[in-house]
């Protein structure tokens, strides 16, 4: 008999050979649960459907002249592709100091990318356009000195929405709610006028 | 012809045949004389007492519209939005359905926030009712999750930014952050998937939590009984019949005092339904008459009123993790607030200036959060975001401290009531 039976009517009870069938039938219950809801959760996840949506998207460069900035689609996302001017790309060297990420360490983008310009070649800069804060699409407001901004205002992007503020890189200013630099999506050129977003080579 | 029924441990009660015969199946009796007429509140309710019914009043309005809407909206990307026009504009008294449904919204948020204010004011959270407010709580996050599903489900360009914005707010947990808006969207970005998900969250999913959390706050609620404005238990005097000398049964007492203030809130609730029911833009907004736009955010991407207090505070934080890490403690700290809260005295009756003091700046900080986040985040609104998110937070975190030193009055013996003028 053991110790710390119980004797009923002749009978013993084993206590803790009880406790630990329960506990076993509830673990195993829990893992049923488990796996019962797997199929539920999975069923969240973006569709067949969606990722064949989200296949890499092109943009013709030709009709982009310098100074100018087109927006694409891609993931649902939008992109921004600006064609920087000499002028633009000299001013990104000037306000270091105003930047919370000017190395873009903390930030998005590939490795290719991951350089002062944040672009593979200097003239074309590509963007994911929305808001590393909780994204809005920032505004673009590339005229330097704009007044409604500051006199500091060496040209890029304003979020309407909470007001993070963003270089000609993409490099987000101190003192906006944004914490990192706007991301860099996967691109590559296809020649030197075709752009293909959401690839890494082609 | 009656007949006496006598189940055990109920009251003898005369009845008619059909409801003897009902009665022995089922206990309805017992039911109205616990939930009603056994039910004893005390006699001292006042103004703010109205706020409990009158939410419940508005859930039931809002079930029994949104029924209706579910007939004629379709979800979906393409037609969500040419659906609700066509409520608008082709459902005979579909606008009708539609205005009690969108002010119903609203007005819950203005009835629960008055009743969240009264057990502020009261001390209604202490012991023994935490419980009781928090599931009041948790009764409070499925409305805004409610509200927030709601809000998507029209596929105005508001509707989408707003699904945008707040997806977004979960990006910033470390490590899962992204792959959880993933799977939050069920796409690369706010897509028909989502607009799925939260139609079915909307009408099926958060109804049924709330149904089953505001049972659980009444449940809680009849075991603990009502506070009341002198934050004093009337069950510490009891009458010779067992039931408190300071209580009054709830019905007909109660009943007939809500029904007057259900009268009120209806004349109030008509007069925006018929008159203004967009409120100037407050309560459906310009930019969702405009079909949802992935490639323009409106020019300023504001939450209804209701959400405003907390995004101010979002938005305020120049750094996004800590910015969400303090819009989600600010809604945490009010399920703290029975053990923040060390004052020997309930109600603000009877708590000092000091008390009186940090409440009022609560209520201020509130309003001014509110205010700021309404407004596009210029320096000004965020600067009285800041101020306001400082006060917010002092009236919880220096809590233990200030109800501890304030001087409190001495609690009466039993209510200080008088019904009539002498």
């Amino acid at each position: 008999m053991a110790d710390t039976g119980v004797v009923t009517d002749e009978l013993v009870i084993d206590e803790s050979r009880r406790r630990l069938l329960l506990v076993a039938t509830a673990a195993t219950g829990v893992m049923g649960v488990a796996f019962a809801a797997a199929p539920f959760i999975a069923s969240w996840m973006p569709s067949e459907r969606a990722q064949a949506l989200g296949a890499p998207t092109e943009l013709d460069l030709a009709q982009l002249e310098p100074g100018q900035m087109t927006v694409t689609v891609w993931r649902k996302q939008p992109i921004y592709v600006v064609h920087r001017t000499a002028e633009m790309i000299a001013t990104l060297a000037n306000h270091q100091g105003l930047l919370k990420d000017p190395g873009s360490t903390e930030s998005e983008q590939p490795s290719y990318a991951a350089n002062p310009l944040r672009s593979r070649t200097a003239d074309y800069l590509v963007l994911i356009g929305t808001c590393t804060h909780l994204g809005c699409l920032p505004k673009a407001h590339f005229e330097p000195r704009d007044p409604e901004i500051g006199a500091y205002w060496p040209g890029g992007w304003l979020c309407p929405c909470h007001g993070s503020r963003f270089d000609l890189a993409g490099r987000v200013f101190e003192g906006s709610p944004a914490s990192v630099n706007l991301r860099v999506p996967p691109y590559a050129f296809a020649g030197s006028r075709k752009l293909v977003i959401g690839v890494d080579e082609v | 012809m009656s007949v006496e029924v006598h189940p055990p441990g109920a009251p003898a009660v005369k009845t008619g045949r059909l409801r003897a015969w009902f009665y022995k199946r089922f206990p309805i009796e017992e039911f109205i004389s616990d939930q009603l007429t056994g039910y004893y509140a005390p006699k001292n309710f006042n103004f703010w007492y109205y706020f409990g019914v009158l939410s419940l009043l508005v859930l039931a309005l809002q079930l029994f519209t949104g029924i209706f809407l579910t007939m004629f909206y379709k979800v979906g990307d393409t037609t969500s939005f040419n659906s609700v026009e066509f409520i608008m504009r082709e459902v005979d008294y579909g606008w009708l359905i539609r205005y009690l449904h969108s002010t119903g919204a609203s007005a819950f948020f203005l009835v629960v926030y008055l009743h969240m204010f009264r057990a502020l004011l009261y001390g209604s959270y202490k012991a023994p009712r935490e419980l009781l407010w928090i599931v009041g709580m948790f009764v409070y996050l499925a409305l805004m999750a409610e509200a927030f599903f709601g809000y998507v489900l029209p596929w105005g360009n508001m509707s989408y930014w707003a699904a945008q914005v707040i997806t977004n707010v979960f990006g910033t947990i470390p490590g899962i952050g992204p792959g959880l808006v993933e799977w939050i969207r069920g796409d690369y970005g706010i897509a028909d998937a989502t607009l799925n998900r939260f139609f079915a969250l909307h009408v099926v999913a958060v109804p049924l939590a709330l149904l089953l959390l505001v049972l659980l706050h009444l449940v809680a609620l009849r075991r603990t009984g009502s506070s009341n404005p002198d934050g004093i238990e009337i069950k510490d005097h009891l009458g010779p019949d067992g039931h408190p000398i300071d209580g009054i049964p709830f019905h007909p007492y109660y009943t007939i005092k809500d029904m007057v203030g259900v009268g009120v809130f209806l004349v109030l609730f008509a007069i925006v339904v018929f008159f203004v029911p967009t409120f100037g833009g407050y309560l459906l907004e310009p930019a969702n008459f405009e079909m949802a736009n992935p490639l323009s955010t409106p020019p300023d991407v504001t939450p209804s009123w209701y959400l405003t207090p907390y995004y101010a505070i979002l938005r305020g934080i120049p750094n996004q993790r800590l910015g969400a890490l303090l819009l989600l403690l600010a809604i945490v700290a009010y399920f703290f607030l029975p053990w923040l809260d060390r004052s020997p005295v309930k109600s603000m009756r009877y708590k000092g200036w000091i008390s009186r003091t940090f409440l009022a700046l609560f209520v201020i900080s509130f309003f001014g959060l509110m205010y700021a986040g309404l407004h596009p985040p210029d320096p000004v609104y965020v600067l009285l975001g800041r101020v306001c998110t400082v006060l917010y937070f002092a009236y919880f975190v220096l809590m233990p401290w200030y109800t501890r030193i304030d001087r409190m009055k001495p609690l009466p013996e039993r209510l200080r009531f008088r019904a009539h003028a002498p």
